[in-house]
């Protein structure tokens, strides 16, 4: 089954708009070394997919820096790999607003690709899914798409797909809607397709008055195509907004999502190797119930917190429920409570920051405090 | 092809007998250092941080674990389409093929490597050793000098002085005598096994020692001594950071633990000089709301829930409740189960410690460590003295 993988890099920016700042949302830092792409990247890797397109738009230095040639993904192959997609053509970067946009300005990467099918997700989720079985269940249904849903509590006002089945796995409703509430069976954004069949939908979509993946091709085509869905139960977090991005980091405190996300099945999530050296944590240093990565030196007290490599803490600088980005410094007796701190971030000696549980407080990159 | 400057020959067929269980299975080189590194990582990241793109690693007791870890030397940058990392294992030849005798035997019978490349001149290192070490510059002083041959030297303490190859130099660094490990050494500059040749005066030196059947075909014993008897250019090349034998259990130890502390002995936490290393994908480690960790270093993928004082920690650990560990060095893998105790222990990679183990007694120091060689499990209860060695794979 020769599966071809498109990851859209830039969709959902807008939701993370402070972190989004600097980067695209695939290379948001997350879990103290990994970038969200990491994630979908590795998923796709550990299902055998050897070919990778990642569709970019805007803000994406960090992104070309962070997957280089592919190869600590092991997509730095002769035939296939990994693919950056920069945005080209006429310069209607309109196009790339949308999911289906996105897809009619690559159609000659996927036409000129050889693969049967095509995976294709976006790069806000963090899950450790194996596609195989996706593929897999694609192939016996027989279906023109599968489309990955979880189960989820629906309790705020944000858009959400909600997807309807039959005993088969049949799709039988697909409703775009931000009024349901309870338990649904919603859309996870990672979705497979014939490659045939996608590109017939991309080339006939003026004809047929195709605009929007789901909106048209999910919501209208529950009758004229097969479309089935695939539960993804395992853990599925969506980063879909700053709190959200806070309160899942701090999930991998649990050791059962940790062991779900980095472990199942000997499937790693593998990311840009840095080579820092072992982290080194003092005498005069408490740390409890936090993960801290490789280049840290700690001297001060850190509780319920997420490290990124190459953090220092002074002595008695106090860090709690914080997470903290790549090479940032905090000086002595400072104290961070709820604070998410941007790469390369200094806090001088002495001072104090505080956020809240649901709304914690963002330093920019770079910023000295 | 464009001519090479300086090719590198790493010596990596020791098998390091006085590690004991450490080396039953892998060769000294592929031996677990400082968390995350293996010792082969510190002449290899040397290399590529004085830009030598070109390393001949010679292989022959216990090779499998090194050459896997080797590979195609992508961590350590030297996966390279001219160049790079070659892994030369003894061969057979038409002639019969042979052991490597000795190390300038391992490295005559590599010539076709040497001649391959055709460098000016050829850096000799061994795969024994921890130091941070920027071998440009010692290429630098030997071209200016014309030399031809230069050894790298460090004063080490006197009482320890007669473990090594001792040489005596004058003020222009030229070397007037040499010993290799003399009962009573005339000075304390000790050679680190590290020479950079003109590549012709190896190969003549190589090719005349082979002829010699009275020959022990090694640097320090034969080519050496022959080369000074013979007034070539020998010159030595002094060298004053971090440099540590680690070919015993303790010395191995030791430097562990000279990671350690505010201002670590040896600090490798240089940006500008990283030591590289292969690792597995692993999320960054786990500390529990119960556990304590203290002067201590680890890397990735370890969780800790127990006690840790003044160890170091190697990648995917496991430390139950309970448990404390100090003054040790506990290798990739491992897991501590539940109030395990150890003091001065050293275990190796994959041991599986049961629940209650106590490894150390009253007697432990760094003259007594305790061994756990790989794979090993050591059963529910057991106690381990200070000095005890578990070998490999061994159910205690």
């Amino acid at each position: 089954m020769k599966t071809l993988g498109i990851i859209f890099g830039n969709l959902h920016d807008k939701d993370v708009g402070e972190l989004t700042a600097v980067r695209s949302l695939a290379s948001v830092p997350f879990g103290g070394r990994f970038r969200l792409i990491d994630f979908v990247l590795s998923n796709m890797v550990n299902s055998g997919i050897t070919k990778v397109g990642i569709v970019t738009k805007t803000n994406y230095n960090s992104l070309m820096d962070h997957v280089g040639n592919g190869k600590h993904w092991d997509l730095s192959r002769k035939n296939g790999g990994l693919i950056v997609l920069p945005p080209y053509g006429d310069g209607d970067m309109s196009l790339f607003r949308s999911r289906f946009g996105t897809l009619k300005n690559i159609r000659q990467f996927i036409s000129h690709s050889d693969e049967d099918y095509v995976v294709m997700s976006d790069c806000d989720n963090v899950c450790n899914i194996n596609l195989s079985d996706v593929l897999q269940a694609h192939e016996e249904n027989h279906a023109d798409i599968t489309i990955v849903v979880r189960k989820k509590e629906l309790v705020n006002k944000k858009p959400r797909t909600i997807v309807t089945t039959d005993k088969a796995g049949r799709v039988t409703e697909v409703v775009n809607t931000d009024k349901a509430s309870g338990e649904k069976q919603v859309f996870a954004n990672i979705f497979v397709m014939n490659r045939q069949f996608l590109l017939g939908i991309i080339d006939n979509a003026d004809e047929l008055g195709y605009n929007s993946f789901t909106r048209d091709v999910l919501a209208r085509g529950v009758n004229k195509y097969r479309i089935f869905a695939f539960m993804q139960s395992g853990y599925f977090a969506n980063i879909d907004s700053l709190s959200n991005y806070y309160k899942h980091s701090l999930e991998l405190l649990d050791k059962d999502i940790r062991d779900e996300l980095f472990y199942r099945d000997g499937a790693n999530i593998y990311t840009k190797v840095r080579d820092s050296a072992p982290c080194k944590i003092a005498s005069s240093a408490k740390v409890t119930n936090s993960m801290i990565a490789d280049g840290c030196v700690i001297e001060g007290e850190v509780r319920n917190s997420i490290l990124f490599r190459g953090v220092k803490v002074a002595k008695g600088a106090k860090i709690t429920d914080s997470i903290v980005f790549q090479g940032s410094v905090i000086g002595k007796n400072s104290s961070l409570h709820c604070v998410i701190a941007d790469k390369l971030v200094t806090i001088l000696e002495d001072r104090t920051l505080s956020g809240h549980e649901t709304h914690p407080y963002f330093i920019a990159k770079s910023a000295v405090i | 092809m464009k001519k090479k400057k300086c090719v590198a020959m790493l010596l990596a067929g020791g098998q390091g007998t006085r590690l004991f269980a450490l080396t039953d299975r892998v060769a000294k080189p592929a031996v677990s250092f400082g968390a995350k590194y293996r010792i082969i990582d510190f002449p290899l990241s040397n290399c590529t941080n004085s830009g030598i793109d070109t390393v001949g690693v010679l292989t022959q007791y216990q090779p499998l674990i090194l050459n896997e870890y080797v590979g195609n030397g992508e961590p350590w940058d030297l996966d390279r389409s001219y160049g790079g990392v070659h892994t030369l294992p003894p061969y057979q030849a038409k002639q019969g093929g042979e052991w490597y005798k000795g190390t300038a035997n391992a490295i005559y019978q590599n010539m076709h490597f040497l001649d391959r490349f055709d460098s000016e001149h050829v850096l000799i290192l061994s795969g024994d050793h921890i130091y941070k070490m920027d071998y440009s510059k010692m290429l630098s002083a030997h071209i200016a000098r014309g030399a031809d041959c230069t050894i790298a030297v460090i004063d080490v303490p006197e009482k320890e002085a007669s473990r090594f190859g001792i040489m005596d130099y004058g003020e222009d660094m030229r070397i007037t005598s040499f010993e290799e490990k003399p009962k009573k050494p005339k000075s304390n500059h000790a050679s680190m096994g590290v020479y950079v040749f003109k590549k012709d005066v190896l190969v003549r030196e190589l090719t005349e020692d082979a002829a010699d059947p009275a020959s022990a075909n090694d640097f320090g014993k034969n080519i050496i001594p022959k080369m000074l008897r013979e007034g070539r250019g020998m010159f030595a090349y002094s060298f004053s950071g971090y440099w540590k034998d680690v070919g015993t259990v303790s010395s191995l130890w030791e430097a562990n633990m000279d990671l350690l502390g505010d201002k670590p002995a040896f600090d490798l936490d240089d940006p500008s000089f990283k030591v590289y290393s292969r690792n597995d994908p692993l999320p960054p480690s786990y500390i529990g709301a119960g556990g304590r960790f203290e002067n201590s270093v680890m890397t990735t993928g370890c969780e800790i829930y127990g006690t840790v004082v003044n160890s170091v920690i190697g990648e995917g650990v496991t430390v139950l409740e309970g448990a404390v560990i100090e003054n040790s060095v506990i290798m990739q893998g491992s897991v501590i189960g539940k109030n395990v105790k150890i003091n001065y222990g050293m275990v190796d990679e994959n041991v599986i410690v049961e629940a209650g183990v106590v490894i150390g007694d009253d007697k432990s120091d760094k003259d007594h460590i305790a061994l756990i060689g790989r794979d090993s499990v050591i059963k529910k209860g057991t106690e381990i003295k200070s000095g005890e060695i578990i070998e490999r794979g061994k159910k205690a």
